[in-house]
């Protein structure tokens, strides 16, 4: 089934990207209104917390780098803590609570009600209507949420750091600017798509596995949630290796 | 837009029906007569609506064939299962629209994935289609701000959209007050009559047996008991037919009846101390 999808998503894959032959206006539609979903709807709620993650880090950076009056560096920890590992790693908790867990239910309820049988019915292929736009939309919100969500939270830090720690906003920035470079951006955005493409495939697979009516739907997106955590978890060790093997 | 199937029968032959290892039907062997209303009839759990959706091509069957319109459902390819498809109108129980698109969108579905039809056309029919099932004023309406006999008529009209040859419906009377039901059991007439097609009907109501059947299977106990056209039915000679058309209950719910008597009697006769 896992594999099924997968290959279904593959071959959705391909006819998007046919040039002489494109998607229905009302696929497109459907994969926009996506888009807004998984993205500007979630804008709020990534911004507070990458904020608070942002002065977090600030702060028990100061409490150790003060010891050795090494002050300035508060910008490299958070820098790069954020844009390597915690930006992208949030942004996907926060999209797996939110849209995963909001993916697996539309489908597990459309699986019981009969909906997708429906969908099958009248000849509409439910991976291609009902995955692909939500495959795509977290495939590209992901990332631009965690550019988002480092922004906001070096912003944050940077702030905090210079109305409560004492450090100049000035050597902060410089900090960032000089030490953090594009392949460490790319590292985090690498993760960020990658996670967003484990979440809808978990969530999607999980929602189409449910049979037995409502109580089924609550119990597969909690499988959904609790498998896309452990997998995101999986994926970043994976990428985070790949990056000191390859640095 | 949608071409007719070369022809409407459908024929069912040594039909084995089941979940998984288990077989819960066999032996199926009819013919589904084109132009007419065929009734699948049988008790709850006998197998009827799994037959319904072997026919539609949803569950595979477990060993023989069904040929729709000249099509070996089981032996063409996946390109043509579609196409055939496509030309079948299927009324699920409760519908099954898509709760997140409005009435008009839910019927407008088949027409933008299968036609090149301009928005305003698709209107068009959609409103036509609506109308067709008495739900005109309801095109905006989200399927669960309709009660359950509309969404059953706007399932209708979603399964009409692209004017199909044959129409599939499971339980479409279920659920549903005398009056709304019958409403039903005339629209599904007025469909045969007007767009002369196949129609299977799933339901266990009689009078809906009664009142639409031209042709009648009945199933039970894992086997089909009788086909054919609806007036031969009640010369059938069959105990479980003549229990079924009669509404008798059955013997383990007379002697749970049984029982829940002599319990009454012991507790009257306990109370009055025997007097």
């Amino acid at each position: 089934m896992l594999v099924g999808l997968a290959v279904d998503l593959m071959r959705c894959a391909g006819r998007a990207l046919r040039p002489w032959r494109p998607e229905k206006p009302y696929l497109r539609a459907r994969t926009v209104s996506h888009l807004a979903w998984v993205g500007a709807d979630s804008l709020a709620i990534v911004s507070v917390i990458a904020a608070c993650v942002g002065i977090i880090l600030s702060l028990q950076a100061a409490i150790q780098l003060e010891k050795v009056g090494a002050m300035s560096y508060v910008a490299n920890l958070v820098g790069f803590s954020l844009v390597t590992e915690l930006g992208p790693l949030l942004t996907c908790l926060i999209l797996s609570g939110r849209a995963g867990a909001a993916f697996t239910a539309e489908i597990a309820t459309m699986r019981i009600s009969e909906e997708i049988d429906a969908l099958a019915v009248m000849g509409i292929d439910p991976v291609r209507f009902l995955v692909w736009p939500k495959f795509v939309a977290m495939a590209v919100m992901a990332p631009l949420l965690t550019i988002w969500a480092d922004a906001v939270g070096i912003t944050a830090g940077g702030i905090f750091s210079s109305l409560a720690l004492g450090l100049s906003g000035k050597v902060y920035f410089n900090q960032i600017a000089y030490f953090l470079g594009f392949r460490d951006l790319m590292s985090g955005l690498v993760k960020s798509a990658g996670f967003g493409v484990a979440i809808t495939v978990i969530s999607c697979w999980q929602g189409f596995l449910a049979r037995e009516g409502a109580a089924d739907v609550g119990r597969r997106t909690t499988a959904a949630v609790v498998q896309s955590i452990f997998v995101m978890i999986l994926l970043d060790l994976f990428f985070t290796a790949l990056n000191y093997i390859f640095r | 837009m949608s071409g007719r199937l070369e022809s409407p029968d459908i024929a069912l032959s040594d039909v084995s029906v089941g979940y998984g290892e288990r077989t819960v039907l066999s032996g199926v062997t009819t013919v589904l007569p084109g132009g007419k209303v065929s009734v699948i009839l049988g008790g709850s759990g006998c197998g009827k609506s799994t037959l319904l959706r072997n026919i539609i091509g949803l569950v595979p069957i477990q060993g023989g064939r069904i040929v729709l319109g000249g099509h070996d459902m089981a032996g063409i390819s996946e390109a043509e299962r579609l196409d055939v498809r496509r030309r079948m109108g299927v009324l699920f129980q409760d519908g099954a629209l898509l709760g997140s698109l409005r009435l008009g969108e839910n019927i407008a579905l088949p027409l933008r994935e299968h036609t090149e039809l301009t928005d305003s056309l698709i209107e068009e029919i959609v409103r036509l289609k609506l109308r067709l099932v008495g739900l005109a004023d309801f095109m905006d309406y989200f399927p669960s701000e309709l009660s359950g006999g509309m969404r059953k008529r706007a399932g209708l009209a979603r399964a009409m959209a692209l004017d199909p040859a044959v129409l599939l419906c499971d339980e479409p009377t279920s659920g549903l007050d005398p009056i709304t039901a019958a409403d039903m059991d005339q629209l599904i007439l007025e469909l045969r009559a007007t767009f002369d097609m196949t129609i299977v009907v799933v339901t266990h109501d009689l009078e809906s047996l009664y009142a639409i059947a031209d042709h009648v299977v009945v199933l039970s106990a894992g086997r089909m008991l009788f086909e054919g056209p609806l007036k031969q039915l009640a010369a059938s000679d069959d105990p479980f037919i003549h229990q079924f058309l009669a509404r008798q209950p059955s013997r383990e719910s007379r002697i749970l009846g049984e029982s829940w008597s002599a319990m009454v009697e012991s507790r009257r006769i306990s109370a009055t101390g025997g007097a």
